[in-house]
């Protein structure tokens, strides 16, 4: 029931939203693909290329079984034990490592689990003379854990939790023994939900750049997204980029195909914390098990996050907030932010009216229906080509026009505004979609368009999801390392790009002070949009 | 359900608090007979019989079925089965097997047992639905197989939280038929919570009605229907 004039612009938003996309994408694809090399005396893929492969799709694996076989026993003991103290807490704890930077998250890991970090010296004390290292295979194992195993048990627990209450009081009042509580009510209520976070956690950490650049290193333990930024950036060796960026696009493609075979799981209630009362709980040897399990989980969770903070106040705020290039990378950092995120925002909006638009007509034809599927499939070409190759491709089409740090700033805007679109979507769309289908017919009936429907009816409702989405994308642009990597220089410098080259020249103070700056700046926004989320759903009741 | 003596259930100065709520219960439902439970929605219909089947425990007070305490006794310990509105069966699981979870809660059946779900479901009109799934079936063929469960669990009390108010009015009556039948057959002590006069007029032998988290009258159900001098009754049983 839009006016015709409306349909239009719809249309033309999409086309050109998509065509901006497609193209951005599309031409650093074929620089790779057409980029002339010249003959380097070797195969296109050599046995180091297919090493590489064969670490990536290692560490991702054992990461995705290690993350959900971990996740489970988690989400299971938190399920059960919903007057755990804090419970509450621990659940909101496990949103965090989604909100802190990367290279944060890697910096707290190394406090602990470090050389000389808590746990190794502990260990040392007590004669365990072989500690665990933080490099290496071991090291991204460990980090990708505590990233992705609070997001798996959220994912778990949300769906436990959508079990009916009564299914708990049939348990009890059945008298079935924990064993037959899992085989016939839990398992059934988690197995269909295993396979898509499995494909979820894979793809993150196929795809991870950050932590292997931190952690892992050298030709043993390095993944395609490494191998490229080291080919490119200290090599300068395009044609190996070039190789390894064709099979990361394979390996993701093959993922991506794979994931959208599987049912995914519904993010929308992810864990809320409010659950329904349990009965099998309340043995002791249940709650000595799930409260040893969740206190371990939260240790593992918590001490890295200890230890930014720690070794952060240490540092001397007086020199590095007077640092003048301290300065220079908040203000690049927040306008690279705010510019990614405004785009992301901008692309997204005109991606959900065009396909409302399309979704009006009456008897949209197939070109319409084909249009509309393509639109929303935007967002998983987006995660299709990682930042790190659309980095490549561009850095080889523009090098002919000039210096490439020149382009360089665009570039960290364009590729952040693509990679937090997926995302953006995902906050707006059903926002949008709720609020036209209670409002749309009313405004229609009443004549109220333009600016005034703008005024009155969209964004008082819609502030809440846009503020979230522009914090979220603006947290994910703050903490990104990845599209930095290729391009930072003495002219672009961003603060996680501060952070990795203060570590790279053992300034490890100064790193630590700017670390904790930046992981209080970005769980600031997150915390700040999260918040926004939680009011409008105690408005809903 | 088949009850050697009849197990009443007493419920004595039952204090229990939840929230800002507070709940003082003093009742008898006397063995076997059905005794309706009812009131205005928000009284504590259902936590009174949360308190007897075992999944709120009182702050004070003490409930006896069949004469032994079960105040402390973990909801399977107790000598109850329940149906509830909804949901009462899993609905992953066919019906023999949710039926079999009554017999033996790990599941380790005898072909006697199996047997014994078959006649059950014959007995509620399921006979040949062993394999269906809780999905297939209509809200009253649902309940009908929750009935099958309670049969085969045999035991002396059975507690129902509003069964049929997500039923069709001409389902409810069929509903409420069966489970008359079933009653008769085997002597159970029913208590059935509902808020429909006409399921009160049509199966309670003894009825209690509710109020502000109190038991505000407790009586054979012809003197029941014919007080007019409890606030809320009235409205209630014209309604």
């Amino acid at each position: 029931m839009l006016t015709k004039a409306e349909r239009q612009r719809g249309y033309a938003g999409g086309g050109v939203v998509f065509a901006g996309i497609t193209l951005f994408i599309a031409l650093a694809v074929i620089a790779l693909l057409f980029f002339d090399s010249g003959d380097t005396g070797r195969p296109l893929f050599d046995a180091y290329v297919w090493r590489i492969l064969r670490f990536t799709l290692l560490q991702a694996g054992l990461s995705t079984l290690l993350s959900v076989a971990l996740a489970l026993p988690l989400a299971l003991a938190l399920a059960r034990q919903p007057k755990f103290p804090g419970r509450i807490w621990i659940i909101r704890l496990m949103a965090v490592p989604m909100g802190l930077p990367v290279l944060i998250g890697a910096l707290g890991l190394i406090g602990i689990w470090g050389r000389t970090g808590v746990l190794n010296s502990g260990l040392a004390m007590i004669g365990v003379s072989d500690p665990v290292s933080i490099y290496g295979l071991s090291g991204i194992l460990i980090a990708h854990v505590f990233f992705n195993l609070p997001l798996a048990c959220r994912l778990l627990l949300a769906g436990l939790e959508r079990l009916p209450p009564e299914y708990w009081r049939l348990s009890a009042s059945l008298g079935l023994p924990s064993f037959s509580v899992f085989r016939f009510v839990e398992w059934p209520a988690v197995k269909p939900l295993l396979a898509g976070i499995a494909g979820l956690v894979f793809m993150l950490c196929a795809t991870s750049f950050t932590l292997v650049l931190v952690l892992g290193g050298g030709p043993a333990a390095t993944t395609l997204e490494v191998a490229i930024y080291q080919s490119l950036r200290f090599d300068f060796d395009p044609a190996r980029a070039i190789s390894l960026s064709l099979l990361q696009i394979a390996v993701t493609a093959s993922v991506l195909a794979l994931m959208a075979l599987l049912p995914t799981p519904g993010d929308d209630n992810a864990a809320t914390g409010r659950s329904a009362r349990r009965f099998d709980g309340g043995s002791s040897a249940a709650r000595f098990w799930d409260g040893i399990f969740i206190v371990l989980a939260v240790l593992f969770l918590c001490l890295p996050l200890v230890s930014i903070l720690v070794a952060g106040v240490k540092a001397d705020f007086a020199r590095l907030l007077t640092t003048p290039v301290f300065w220079k990378a908040v203000w690049t950092s927040v306008w690279i932010a705010l510019m990614a995120a405004m785009i992301s925002l901008a692309a997204a909006i005109t991606i959900i009216n065009a396909r409302a638009a399309l979704a009006d007509s009456r008897k949209p034809g197939l070109t319409a229906r084909s249009f509309s599927a393509l639109l929303a499939s935007l967002s998983s070409l987006v995660l299709l080509v990682p930042p790190v190759v659309i980095g490549t491709g561009w850095f080889l089409l523009l090098r002919p026009y000039g210096e490439v740090s020149r382009f360089a700033p665009l570039l960290v805007v364009m590729i952040n505004a693509m990679t937090a679109l997926p995302f953006v979507m995902r906050v707006l769309s059903p926002a949008f979609a709720i609020h036209r289908q209670r409002t749309a017919r009313q405004a229609t009936n009443l004549g109220v368009f333009g600016f005034t429907r703008l005024r009155l009816i969209d964004l008082p409702v819609l502030k809440t999801p846009l503020a979230t989405a522009l914090s979220f994308a603006m947290a994910l642009s703050l903490g990104d390392l990845g599209a930095v990597a290729l391009f930072g220089s003495e002219d672009l410098v961003t603060l996680p790009w501060l952070v990795y080259s203060r570590l790279g020249s053992y300034r490890t103070a100064d790193a630590d002070g700017f670390a904790l700056i930046l992981a209080l700046l970005c769980l600031g926004l997150t915390i700040a949009g999260t918040a926004g989320q939680r009011d409008r759903k105690d408005e809903r009741g | 359900m088949t009850a050697s003596e009849p197990s009443g259930i007493r419920v004595q100065n039952v204090g229990l608090t939840l929230g800002t709520r507070k709940f003082r219960f003093d009742c008898e439902l006397p063995g076997g007979a059905i005794t309706a439970i009812t009131g205005p929605s928000g009284s504590g219909k259902s936590t009174l019989l949360n308190l007897i089947a075992g999944f709120e425990t009182p702050d004070s007070g003490k409930i006896s079925i069949g004469g032994s305490n079960v105040t402390a006794l973990h909801p399977s310990q107790r000598p109850v089965s329940l149906v509830f509105q909804d949901n009462n069966l899993f609905a992953h699981l066919d019906l023999a097997t949710n039926i079999g979870l009554g017999i033996h809660p790990a599941l380790k059946l005898t072909s006697g047992d199996r047997k014994r779900i078959s006649e059950a479901l014959e007995r509620v009109g399921l006979g040949g639905y062993e394999k269906r799934m809780p999905g297939t079936l209509s809200g009253g063929e649902r309940q009908r197989a929750a009935f099958a469960r309670a049969l085969v669990r045999q035991r002396p009390v059975l507690l129902l939280d509003e069964p049929f108010a997500a039923l069709d009015p001409g389902l409810r009556q069929s509903m409420a038929r069966l489970l008359l039948e079933l009653h008769r057959e085997t002597g159970n002590t029913v208590a059935i919570v509902t808020h429909d006069a006409g399921e009160v007029r049509q199966l309670a032998d003894h009825a209690l009605f509710i109020d502000h988290g109190e038991v505000a009258l407790q009586a054979e159900i012809e003197v029941f229907l014919m007080r007019r001098d409890v606030p809320g009754l009235t409205e209630f049983l014209d309604l």
